[in-house]
């Protein structure tokens, strides 16, 4: 497997000389494509700052993230947009839809902004509403949705553009035990079906038991790393909480 | 001491938002405080009396609109601090929870009120004294009065009241802001940044019915201001519907709008333009009220302006022409006992039996002396010719048309001898007529209309149980009455041997001054006026009019036009933009977060910058593109109204007018545009 996200000894640091906070401590790893990684750590661990450097949404101190060979840390303004738009797939806590459009115009922004034709977007909506079931909800507003009607409509928006990398911050932070399920079938489907590449950042070891690879972090460096390999997912998760044991219970709210 | 200070660091944290609403205020005292201050400017001013006379008429007539000015400035208060009450729910919230009561923060409220309003008022009533100084030069060129000596002018008068409205203003403000506090939930305030819109899309086909029968009425209103010519009572009417169709209109707007682009899917799912065309409809969705204010708002703005300078400039250019000679006495003659009822004393009775130039004589006052090319004619009236019996057959007609009209009024007569002498005086045509004819001399718009129709039937008219018929198909155009404007309404001539008979109605002495020089003419004019100081004067009936004095009256009377259609303008201009400024400010705070999720999603900053111009321009550009609509309906019923002044200067004045929009409107949008921009910048 080819190596789509590479991470090489990145810092951030925050505040100035007299007060520095370490969020990122050299940190380096990388990812496969179609793999389904979860990073987690307590909160304060630096995850969402991580996540944050590799979506460019925030900028590292020093160190490199290569996208398929890319150097992403280099990229400057517009630049920095068309990057987000064309390879990256964003999936938020709290979903990010647009309170004043529909379902369906909230996915197909994420395609009109790259010039795709209407008739193209209403094909590709379609098919895509059919594998995360929101077919019925597609004319609805997000006031008229569930929390987890509300986070698949934020991921057909996220895949519909097929990006070559998937992040997901705490995609199961805001949902009830039924929906984060749901949601997390749907992941290991897209995963599975059509070899997306996902990078999720959570606290949740039920969440990350879904996923291909744990990383652990604490104090913004890593701290352990699990392989899921051939493991059931009831498996994974045990051994899951028993590094979040070890990590000191400061993931109180693991379970 | 804590409230202060948490007031202090509120006002200084929310500059931004309060930026627009500090510079409203702060125009708006300082406008108040100018057009208050009018009175002191023109104190420096070399101005006769009776110019003082006018500009005494004009500033009791500014404080009675700085009245309804302070009411109109008193709701855009009241309606932008409820604005930025809103923007700050969750900060009480927040106090709340901390376990302040609500008395506490009426308290934190009531002191940031105090703050902005003094300072408003402190840098306002600086900036209206500056201006102020600019105004007299202004002042002084709109009376054509000499600015002898410039000196600095404080108005202290004008101060106290303007500290003193908005005092009131601001008091009004409190209590509705410790009101709304009171009412309060906790819940509702901590969780009202989270509360998300909910959007809801009309019935298309109700939008669509809505907005033809608006438009409908709209039209009949139009049809009714512009088509028939309405007095002001009949107005009513049509201003209550065009008012309550402006109000469907923008609602249905909203609905249709979206409906429309929506249907254009090239256009709609292409950049963000869903996300443009949403967020319009939701803005004018929920300001539909507002929306139509400010729609009549700019609407009045336009008129008054557009009328106000076409009027001013109109009424100086037609003097010379309506008043060609220096003076003109008119005394009523023959009256009888029957005239003490109304108010005549036997003196005066007495009088109207002698010529003008016996009374001059009485008077004291050589008229061979200061008087040249003097003509004397005589106008007769009767009860046998009415203004119906000179319509004729026209008369029903005319009735239904114009049903305001006194038909009962006696026709006044001239003859022919005396109009020609009168018309070659003024250099107006001169005419002829036969024994069986007569002619009819008007110059007013609206009675030329009238009169034509009636000439046209070939009506003919009878005196002294003698028929005559018209000679001509149309009026003449011409006056005998000097005076600023078109008002002649119609005089009929005939043949000197008909008004023989005739009961004789007035006297009319036209002359020029027998001088060369303005200053000699000034003399004489003083020389007239003096004359009222004169023993006989109460025993006359004996009335004038004199060039100098039309000039004087008809240039104060455009000043002060001029000066009260710039103040409601301006105040109506500020008030309408400031009002669509902070409703799109006041909502930065949620796009803000809307921008970042487009951002998140790889939007381009060229992209949302597009879409943003577009959101405020269509925001703004709404109401005003229905005003002017109305607009040019309504300044053609100005026109009407006013189409005795003359109307050769509108289209200048309607230049001038957009200029004044382009300039305040205009200069608002481009503020907001930035200062939004500014706001959902990531830093």
């Amino acid at each position: 497997m080819e190596t789509i996200l590479k991470i090489e000894d990145i810092e951030k640091y925050y505040g100035n000389k007299a007060s520095l906070t370490k969020a990122i401590d050299h940190i380096s790893f990388e990812v496969k494509k179609g793999e389904f990684i979860s990073i987690m750590g307590a909160s304060g661990s630096g995850k969402t700052t991580l996540l944050n450097c590799i979506s460019t949404i925030d900028r590292v101190t020093s160190g490199h993230i290569y996208l398929e060979g890319k150097d992403i840390t280099k990229l400057k303004g517009n630049e920095l947009n068309k990057f987000r738009r064309e390879e990256l797939g964003f999936i938020f806590q709290d979903f990010n839809l647009l309170d004043t459009l529909t379902a369906y115009e909230n996915i197909a922004l994420a395609l009109s902004i790259q010039k795709v034709s209407p008739k193209e977007i209403d094909k590709r909506i379609k098919e895509i509403a059919k594998k995360l079931n929101i077919e019925d909800v597609l004319k609805k507003y997000p006031y008229q949705m569930s929390g987890g009607q509300k986070q698949r409509v934020a991921s057909a928006r996220a895949i519909i553009t097929n990006p070559k990398l998937i992040l997901a911050d705490e995609p199961t932070g805001a949902l009830d035990s039924k929906s984060s399920k749901m949601l997390l079938e749907s992941f290991e489907n897209l995963n599975k079906e059509l070899q997306a590449t996902i990078l999720m950042v959570t606290h949740d070891a039920f969440t990350s038991s879904y996923a291909s690879r744990v990383i652990f972090i604490k104090d913004g460096k890593i701290f352990h790393e699990l392989i899921r390999g051939k493991d059931t997912r009831k498996e994974f998760f045990d051994k899951i909480i028993d590094v979040v044991t070890l990590l000191g219970g400061n993931l109180n709210d693991a379970l | 001491m804590m409230l202060c200070k948490l007031s202090l660091g509120n006002i200084k944290k929310s500059f931004k938002d309060y930026a627009i609403y500090f510079f409203t205020l702060i125009l708006g005292v300082a406008v108040f405080y100018i057009f208050n201050a009018i009175d002191s400017q023109t104190i420096m001013l070399e101005v006769t009396s009776s110019t003082r006379e006018i500009i005494k008429l004009m500033t009791s007539m500014l404080s009675g609109v700085s009245v309804f000015v302070s009411f109109v400035l008193g709701f855009l208060i009241i309606y932008a601090s409820r604005f930025l009450m809103k923007r700050r729910h969750h900060e009480f919230g927040i106090y709340m929870t901390l376990g302040m009561g609500k008395g506490s923060i009426s308290k934190i409220l009531l002191f940031e009120t105090l703050l902005i309003g003094c300072i408003s008022l402190l840098v306002g009533l600086g900036l209206g004294i500056m201006l102020s100084q600019v105004m007299s030069i202004f002042v002084a060129n709109m009376f054509e009065a000499n600015l002898t000596k410039f000196t600095f002018i404080v108005s202290v008068p004008a101060i106290i009241k303007t500290i003193g409205y908005f005092g009131i203003m601001y008091l009004i403000v409190m209590i509705f802001n410790t009101i709304s506090v009171s009412k309060c939930k906790l819940i509702d305030l901590i969780y009202s940044n989270k509360k998300t819109e909910k959007v809801r899309l009309k019935n298309p086909i109700l939008c669509v019915l809505i907005f033809i029968v608006s438009s409908c009425f709209l039209g009949y209103a139009y049809y009714m201001v512009t088509a028939t010519y309405g007095t002001l009572e009949t107005l009513i009417i049509p201003i209550a519907l065009g008012c309550v169709a402006t109000f469907f209109i923008f609602w249905s707007l909203s609905g249709l709008l979206l409906r429309i682009v929506m249907s254009l899917k090239n256009f709609y799912y292409k950049g963000i333009n869903s996300f443009t065309f949403r967020q319009i409809s939701s803005k004018i969705n929920t300001t539909v009220m507002s929306m139509s204010v400010i729609c009549i708002m700019l609407f009045l703005t336009i008129c008054v302006l557009s009328s106000a300078l076409s009027l001013k400039n109109s009424l100086n250019a037609n003097i010379n022409e309506l008043a060609p000679v220096d003076i003109q006495l008119m005394k009523s003659l023959d009256m009888n006992e029957t005239a003490l009822e109304d108010g005549y004393s036997i003196e005066q009775i007495e009088d109207s039996k002698i010529s003008i130039d016996e009374t001059l004589e009485k008077l004291n006052f050589d008229s061979y002396r200061y008087f040249k090319d003097a003509v004397d004619v005589t106008i007769y009236a009767t009860n046998e010719l009415t203004v119906k019996d000179s319509l004729g057959a026209y008369y029903e007609t005319s009735k239904n048309i114009y049903p305001t009209i006194d038909y009962t009024t006696a026709e006044s007569i001239i003859s022919l001898t005396d109009y020609n002498k009168i018309a070659k005086l003024f250099h107006k045509e001169e005419i002829s007529l036969n024994e069986n004819e007569y002619a009819v001399v008007a110059d007013y718009d609206s009675w030329v209309d009238i009169r034509n129709e009636s000439l046209k039937l070939k009506t003919p008219i009878s005196l002294n149980g003698k028929e005559y018929v018209p000679k001509y198909e149309e009026c003449i155009d011409g006056f005998v009455y000097i005076s600023s404007n078109h008002i002649n309404a119609g005089l009929i001539v005939v043949s000197d041997s008909v008004v023989q008979n005739l009961p004789r109605e007035q006297e009319v002495l036209t002359a020029n001054y027998n001088a060369s020089n303005e200053e000699a003419k000034n003399e004489i004019e003083e020389k007239i006026l003096a004359l009222n100081e004169e023993a006989y004067a109460s025993n006359t009936t004996i009335s004038g009019s004199t060039k100098i004095s039309i000039k004087e009256a008809s240039t104060g009377l455009g000043a002060m036009v001029t000066f009260i259609g710039i103040y409601l303008g301006i105040i109506f201009l500020i008030s309408s933009a400031a009002l669509l400024a902070l409703k799109e400010l006041s909502e930065s705070a949620d796009n803000k977060n809307r921008y970042r999720m487009l951002r998140k999603i790889g939007v381009d900053e060229k992209m949302i910058r597009k879409s943003l111009f577009t959101q405020i321009a269509v925001f703004f550009l709404a109401p005003l593109l229905l005003a002017c609509i109305h607009s040019i309906f309504g300044i053609k019923f100005c026109n009407l109204i006013l189409n005795s002044m003359g109307t050769d200067q509108l289209l200048g004045s309607i230049l001038m007018t957009a200029g004044v929009l382009i300039f305040i409107y205009g200069g608002y949008f481009l503020i907001t545009y930035y200062c939004s921009k500014w706001m959902i910048e990531e830093k």
